[in-house]
């Protein structure tokens, strides 16, 4: 896979030399298979310090990879077994929400997911992860199934944000998003959300409320889209880099922020690098939360999950008619 | 009540300088054009006389026009925003703003909290106002409703807020948009409580604020000609590549949806809840 990132610029060369090396196969002659050893050293060792120092407009980039592994890729390589369920009985199937019982490792749980489609024809398909409501109505509809059976639910999160189109408010748009955080904020079985790419806004909250909110590496989770935000504050959405610096969006600075519970680490250069090696992590991450969750009561779970969200929000005190800022 | 001052203001008072109205001696009617006297369209609760536009309120001018005379006593006026952040836009920081927002509104924050009672019955309240930072939520919002909802949870008595906002608010980042969650996990307890929730929409009501606490009322209420929806205008537009057609995303938009459970007129706002807190509680 070439490097394509604009900030991957420095590995090309490099990578171009190496490949043809390579492809001179059994013809190498011997200083050259210790040079293409050296390269391939290098060229390790440089894209792991590039990706060590992501800034957060370069997360964005890599986060939202054509190649990047989406939701179906993690369900293949994760999943003993999967059984999609669709539709919201109400109104129709969002296929950007994919979703419906499985196992992992032979424990039971429940999927919900947010998929973006691959190639053009899965893109229209999959509405390119932009959810209707009828996509969170169906999420809402299988957690209370989960909460039935006893599955503690795992959420998925690749989305660029809830569909905001004329439909979707006549269907109920914000409804639909605001009757999961109700649900899910004491929904009686263990609940994990893993950021997988983008977390996009209300349309990612919808089916992120958890006992651990669980992100990869070179993933973002942002209150909105870098553009919109541009948009918004600088009136120009080509401030996107600038926005999505401001808002500390990438996992790494969340993480720093005490806003996530985990980085789930990706492979040198990104998840799409190595897809196999990716799903392997998080399936490691996932196991160990499950068995963190598992023995706890009820009472427990959901009292903990309350005070992870009342605690999250910083502010201070004015005394007097000045306003003097201080963190509490 | 009206001081009358020198300046005429027109068009929408609340992006006009002397914002809170008082002072005005005339005012423009944005939707009919209509002149309106100010000492009239005072007396009138601030709605178009003529076309019956609802002006947006004031969080205190809203408490006035809802609770009993005298009822109400703030709490948690002294919370205020932090920049957990250290965000900064186009080279203005964050803290620069809200000092900017605090001087220009004489507010806190963009929403003002407590307890009070309508027609003798007492609830807990929060009123937002658009005036700072378009009413959008960050952290403090999220703090003053969330203990406005445990309000009502400790001394069992309902729960009233009305909505005015433009979504999260994009400096707190995603401490913003957690604050959804924090207000919505709360209501959750206030409903396995039993104790009712009121919700008021009012112009506007957009993006995380609808997406979280303001649709999860027991009863859903919107004055008349509200912007009320997950997206503006301006967003859908964008987002369809079409224009919309006028009224469009409204209160009475929402209510033929069966979204929202009423429109009621501002005069009549303080009846009806009264007559809703005695069915309910």
């Amino acid at each position: 896979m070439p490097y394509d990132l604009e900030f991957e610029k420095p590995l090309v060369e490099l990578e171009k030399k190496m490949h043809a090396l390579q492809r001179k196969g059994d013809h190498l002659k011997a200083d050259e298979r210790v040079q293409l050893q050296h390269m391939e050293r290098e060229l390790r060792w440089r894209t792991e310090e590039i990706y060590k120092n992501l800034t957060s407009w370069q997360t964005v980039q890599v986060a939202r990879h054509k190649d990047r592994p989406y939701a179906a890729d993690y369900i293949r390589l994760l999943c003993d077994d999967f059984f999609e369920l669709h539709g919201d009985r109400v109104f129709g199937d969002d296929h950007a929400v994919m979703a419906g019982p499985a196992k992992l490792d032979g424990q039971k749980v429940m999927l919900i997911c947010q998929q973006k489609g691959r190639d053009t024809k899965e893109k229209v398909f999959r509405n390119f992860g932009i959810s209707h409501p009828e996509g969170y109505r169906k999420a809402h509809r299988l957690m209370q199934q989960a909460e039935k059976f006893g599955l503690p639910v795992i959420c998925l999160i690749d989305t660029s944000g809830a569909s905001p189109a004329l439909e979707d408010e006549e269907r109920g748009q914000a409804e639909a998003i605001a009757a999961n955080l109700y649900l899910m904020a004491r929904l009686q079985v263990p609940i994990l959300a893993v950021v997988i790419g983008e977390g996009g806004s209300g349309g990612a909250l919808a089916i992120s409320v958890a006992d651990r909110i669980l992100m990869l590496e070179h993933s973002i989770y942002a209150v909105a889209s870098p553009e919109a935000a541009a948009s918004i504050l600088w009136r120009d959405t080509s401030f996107a880099p600038q926005a999505a610096e401001a808002m500390r969006i990438s996992a790494r600075e969340l993480y720093r922020l005490g806003l996530i519970d985990e980085l789930v680490p990706e492979p040198p250069g990104g998840a799409h690098r190595n897809q196999r090696l990716a799903a392997a992590n998080l399936k490691a991450v996932l196991l160990k939360h499950l068995a963190e969750l598992k023995p706890l009561s009820l009472d427990e779970l959901l009292e903990k999950r309350y005070r992870k969200f009342r605690s999250i929000g910083k502010h201070g005190k004015s005394v007097g008619s000045n306003m003097l800022r201080a963190n509490t | 009540m009206v001081k009358e001052a020198a300046v005429p203001s027109t068009g929408q008072t609340w992006t006009q300088p002397g914002m809170d109205g008082i002072g005005n001696v005339a005012v423009k009617c944005p939707k009919c054009k209509e002149i309106l006297y100010g000492r009239d369209w005072e007396k009138n609760l601030r709605v178009c006389s003529r076309c019956d536009f609802h002006f947006k309120l004031t969080a205190y001018a809203r408490i006035e026009l809802l609770v009993d005379r005298g009822s109400f006593v703030e709490l948690d006026a002294d919370i205020i925003s932090i920049d957990p952040l250290n965000f900064v836009s186009r080279s203005q920081p964050y803290t620069a703003k809200l000092g900017e927002e605090q001087n220009t509104t004489n507010l806190h924050e963009a929403v003002v909290s407590g307890h009070a009672t309508i027609e003798k019955k007492p609830l807990a309240l929060a009123v937002m106002d658009f005036r700072f930072i378009g009413g959008s939520m960050g952290s403090v919002v999220g703090e003053k409703i969330t203990r406005t909802i445990e309000l009502g949870i400790e001394r069992r008595i309902p729960v009233l807020i009305v909505s005015a906002s433009g979504g999260a608010r994009m400096q707190e980042g995603l401490y913003s948009l957690m604050q959804m969650v924090k207000t919505s996990a709360a209501l959750a307890k206030l409903g396995e409580a039993k104790i009712p929730y009121f919700s008021l929409l009012t112009d506007p009501t957009v993006g995380g604020v609808t997406a979280s606490f303001a649709t999860l009322g027991d009863v859903i209420i919107a004055e008349p000609g509200a912007l009320v929806g997950f997206a503006g205008p301006r967003v859908i537009e964008g987002f369809m590549h079409t224009k919309l057609p006028e009224g469009v995303v409204s209160s009475e938009f929402a209510l033929q949806h069966g979204m929202i459970d009423a429109v009621i007129h501002r005069r009549d706002l303080r009846y009806e809840l009264g007559r809703l807190l005695n069915l309910y509680f």
